[in-house]
């Protein structure tokens, strides 16, 4: 049997749940059309997010692309269809991708090895500093932090996600809960997630409450990691003090549970849990444009 | 013994490519840690090592714990090893600091780092450390009662603070004296 999983017009780490609802209910084996069609808007989050829905299922699923052609049109210049051709059966419209997105500040890249993040870093760092000083009105030397924050949560795939993932960068007005320029990293992949990587430390003991929650919050809140060196933990400590410094938001999604550090702008939920299931690890971290007066 | 690393160098030739100048990924950064221990293999008993990031883009949490904190661990640090093994850290600027910062923070640890106006130590020390290594650094070749005379205190305090810089490697000790961690061959009038 064929199960149809609609997803939703506006694609963002908020909505993406609602395909993650849709999934829950059917067997990992069963055929899979993700339906697009009526999709106009997607964020990094929701195509990266959308790549690794595709690695998740055993049967080979069925992608119909957005009968919108700016939309299409757009996803094609992300590189979003380049890499899904591999996953899915596509249908629909599906055009030729071509260059010149300014707002694309990297297109979906994948990230299996240590390689990968290096060539991220690098093709980052040509483009970030004028998105951040012109768009953004954020000093130039945001640039390294922002490059720093996009290599450690790209690592977390290669140290720990046990398969590979995607990451995206883009700038774009948030209209609905902010009406600023944004630049959002998003980092998504199916892999083993939070709670299984932090249970396979050695000699590890398990409270009472351990679940995909506490394990964001150990990982994310509390910096530990599943090696005992003492040095682990640093990435994603690293980022949270990024973010902070420049009234930025970060949420990681793991398993059944999302955690965010939330910033003034933003009315998100601290801690989601009980969320339907969903593997590996789906990062985002937004940095907004600063007004004057903000944080520098 | 004098050595000079230039960490550009060392990871063009850890990493496949030519093109990468950025220290990222904790594998880049072991390998890069891997590369620099060889070549301190060869050195002697007693080194001073100068560690280049002057062709370094930018260096990563997960990197600078790899290349510098654990460099510091094993060998700035007389309860592990017989050795004297000190570091001078050039070329670090400010693109480089948060992450260096953040990894000294973490460990404890304290280097030397050569600037325009000199050198300075950085990391965790307390102010009584820091006291005392800028004026050995200062004074030059510096014997406890040296020291003692130039802070106005008492000479077993001065040596057990300079036996505990020395430790750390923060300054060197000869048979006349200690001398600060690139404070050597700066003209002392």
């Amino acid at each position: 049997m064929t199960s149809v999983i609609t997803v939703p017009p506006s694609l963002d780490d908020h909505t993406f749940e609602q395909v993650v609802d849709q999934l829950a209910a059917v067997p990992s084996d069963a055929k899979v059309i993700v339906d697009a069609r009526h999709t106009r808007w997607a964020s990094p989050y929701g195509l990266t997010a959308l790549l690794t829905l595709g690695q998740t299922r055993l049967e080979r699923p069925s992608f119909t692309a957005p009968d919108n052609e700016d939309t299409s049109s757009y996803w094609a210049r992300t590189g979003f269809f380049r890499h899904a051709e591999e996953l899915f059966d596509l249908h629909g419209s599906v055009p030729k991708a071509r260059g010149g997105e300014s707002t694309v500040l990297l297109e979906i890249t994948p990230v299996t090895k240590s390689e990968d993040v290096h060539e991220v870093v690098g093709r980052i760092q040509q483009k970030a500093q004028q998105i951040l000083a012109k768009e953004l009105n954020i000093d130039a030397k945001a640039t390294v932090g922002f490059a720093m924050t996009l290599s450690e949560v790209c690592q977390n795939i290669v140290e720990h996600a046990g398969r590979g993932g995607w990451v995206a960068v883009q700038t774009y007005t948030w209209r609905k809960r902010l009406g600023r320029r944004v630049v959002v990293i998003a980092v998504c992949d199916a892999g083993c997630g939070f709670r299984q990587s932090l249970e396979s430390a050695p000699g590890r003991v398990r409270s009472d409450r351990w679940d995909d929650a506490e394990a964001l919050e150990e990982a994310v809140v509390r910096g530990v990691s599943r090696f005992r060196d003492p040095g682990r933990g640093q990435g994603l400590a690293g980022v949270r003090r990024y973010v902070g410094r420049w009234d930025g938001k970060v949420s990681v999604r793991s398993g059944t549970a999302r955690i965010a550090i939330v910033p003034s702008w933003d009315d998100d939920v601290p801690l989601q849990e009980k969320l339907a299931p969903f593997p590996g690890s789906q990062v985002q971290v937004t940095i907004p444009e600063r007004v004057s007066g903000g944080p520098r | 013994m004098m050595m000079h690393i230039d960490v550009s160098s060392v990871l063009r030739q850890t990493v496949s490519c030519e093109l990468y100048s950025n220290l990222v990924t904790r594998p880049t950064g072991a390998a890069v840690r891997t590369q620099i221990e060889a070549l301190l293999a060869d050195s002697r008993e007693r080194s001073l090592t100068v560690i280049d990031f002057s062709h370094v883009g930018m260096i990563d949490f997960s990197c600078a714990d790899e290349v510098i904190a654990k460099l510091l661990l094993r060998y700035a640090n007389a309860e592990r090893t017989e050795r004297e093994a000190y570091f001078l850290f050039r070329g670090v600027n400010d693109d480089h600091w948060d992450a260096i910062e953040t990894v000294l923070e973490r460990h404890g640890l304290a280097l030397v780092l050569e600037t325009d106006d000199g050198a300075k130590v950085v990391g965790t020390v307390d102010d009584g450390e820091r006291v005392v290594w800028e004026k050995v650094y200062e004074l030059g070749r510096t014997a406890p009662a040296d020291l003692a005379s130039a802070l106005g205190t008492g000479e077993a305090d001065c040596e057990a603070a300079l036996d505990a810089l020395h430790r750390r490697r923060l300054v060197m000790r000869t048979e006349d004296g200690y001398i600060a961690v690139g404070g050597i061959g700066i003209r002392h009038d």
